[in-house]
C-alpha cells in the first residue's frame, strides 16, 4: 500500500531509522524505524506496513499498518490494520481493529467526559 | 490424562485454506453474563487470538479488555531450553517474565478458551498459578477442555463472542511453507496453527483449579466440556 497523499503530510521512509522524541504540528507517516516517543497532540500518526515503532504515541489519530511497541494515547481513533502488530496499552476514544491485527495490551475507551475530568 | 505430544508430526493434516466459522451456544459464557451489566467497569483479560468482536463487546460496554494470544507467546523459540534429562521443555520462568505481567487481583474475568489443551505442557501450571494472582477474590476463569472423545487432530479456535451465550469459533488455518534447513534441504514448516497437546480428565482439570474455590462443570455437545472457576 502506498503512502497516502497530502499537502500537509510529513512523510518518514522505510529507510530512514530516528531515534528520540518526535513532535510536529502536521500528519505524520512513517514507514521506517522509530525509538523514543512521538506526540502531535491535534494530528494523526500512520504507521506504514513497513514501519516499526518503539515508542509511546500520542495523537488525535493513529493508524498502524506495521509493527508498533509502546502505548498509544489517541484524543480521537485508532485504527489497526489487519497487518498491525501492536504489544502496548491503547487509550482512545474510538477504535477498529480490523480482522487479522494482533494486539497485546489493553484497551481503554474513554469517552469525552472522562478525559477532560483526567480520568 | 491423555497426552499427544509425542504424536508424529507425519500424521498432520492441512486444514482448508479458508477459516471456517462455527456458532456454539456457551454454557458457561451465559453464566458469565450477568457480570456484563455491572456499572463499574470491570477488567477482562482475553488470552485467545486477538479478537475485533471481543474487544468490541467490552468497550461498548465500558469495560477494560486486555488481549494476550499465549498461544503465539509460547511459539517464541527463545523459551526452548532442555532439561536435567536433556528433554527440550519451555521455560516457563522467562515465559512468565515476558507474558502475564499483570499487577496482583487486577482481573474480574478471565477468558481462558481452550489455551491449556493446546498450551505447552511445561507451562500449563506456571500459567495457571499466574493466573490465579492476576485474578481478584471472586473473580471468575472460563476455560474450554477437550474430552476424552477428541483426537490430536483437533482443530484449535479464535473464539469470538457474538451475544450473552453465543460465541463464533473461527477455526485457526495451519500454514504451511517451505523453509531451507542448516544442510540446505528444503522442508515443509508448519508456522500457524496449534495441537491439542492433551486431554484432561475431571479430575485433571480439579486438580490444575485446586487453588481456587469453586469449579463448576458444563458439558457440551461438541466434546468439549466448560469450566468455570471462582478464585
Amino acid at each position: 500500500m502506498s503512502a497516502p497523499v497530502s499537502a500537509n503530510l510529513a512523510q518518514i521512509g522505510k529507510s530512514v531509522v530516528i531515534k528520540g522524541e518526535l513532535s510536529g504540528s502536521e500528519d505524520l507517516y512513517v514507514d521506517g524505524q522509530v525509538e523514543g516517543s512521538i506526540a502531535l497532540k491535534d494530528h494523526s500518526l500512520t504507521v506504514g506496513p513497513n514501519g516499526k515503532i518503539k515508542a509511546s504515541v500520542e495523537a488525535k489519530g493513529i493508524v498502524v499498518q506495521g509493527k508498533l511497541e509502546g502505548n498509544l494515547q489517541a484524543s480521537d481513533r485508532v485504527d489497526l490494520r489487519k497487518s498491525a502488530v501492536v504489544a502496548g496499552d491503547i487509550v482512545t476514544q474510538r477504535i477498529s481493529i480490523e480482522e487479522g491485527a494482533y494486539l497485546k495490551g489493553k484497551v481503554d475507551i474513554q469517552g469525552k467526559s472522562e478525559k477532560a475530568a483526567g480520568k | 490424562m491423555k497426552l499427544f505430544r509425542g504424536s508424529s508430526g507425519g500424521t498432520q493434516t492441512e486444514t482448508p485454506q479458508s477459516a471456517q466459522k462455527l456458532t456454539r451456544r456457551s454454557s458457561g459464557l451465559g453464566e458469565l453474563s450477568r457480570l456484563w451489566d455491572s456499572e463499574t467497569p470491570l477488567c477482562v483479560l482475553d488470552l485467545g487470538s486477538t479478537s475485533p468482536a471481543n474487544i468490541r463487546f467490552f468497550t461498548e460496554r465500558s469495560h477494560r479488555i486486555y488481549s494476550e494470544d499465549l498461544l503465539v507467546a509460547s511459539t517464541d523459540p527463545a523459551l526452548v531450553s532442555k532439561d536435567e534429562e536433556g528433554k527440550v521443555v519451555l521455560d516457563s520462568r522467562k515465559f512468565l517474565a515476558d507474558n502475564l505481567q499483570y499487577p496482583a487481583a487486577h482481573f474480574d474475568v478471565v477468558l481462558c478458551w481452550n489455551l491449556p489443551d493446546y498450551l505447552d505442557e511445561s507451562l500449563v501450571r506456571p500459567v495457571m498459578g499466574r493466573l490465579w494472582s492476576v485474578l481478584k477474590p471472586q473473580g471468575m476463569l472460563l476455560a474450554f477442555f477437550h474430552t476424552k472423545d477428541a483426537g490430536p487432530d483437533s482443530p484449535c479456535f479464535r473464539f469470538h463472542i457474538v451475544g450473552k451465550d453465543m460465541l463464533e469459533m473461527q477455526r485457526i488455518v495451519m500454514k504451511r511453507e517451505a523453509r531451507r534447513g542448516p544442510t540446505g534441504a528444503v522442508h515443509t514448516a508448519i508456522t500457524e496453527g496449534f495441537r491439542l497437546q492433551r486431554v484432561f480428565n475431571n479430575r485433571h482439570i480439579e486438580t490444575l483449579f485446586r487453588d481456587f474455590a469453586s469449579i463448576k462443570f458444563f458439558l457440551a455437545r461438541d466434546n468439549v466440556r466448560e469450566v468455570l472457576v471462582v478464585r
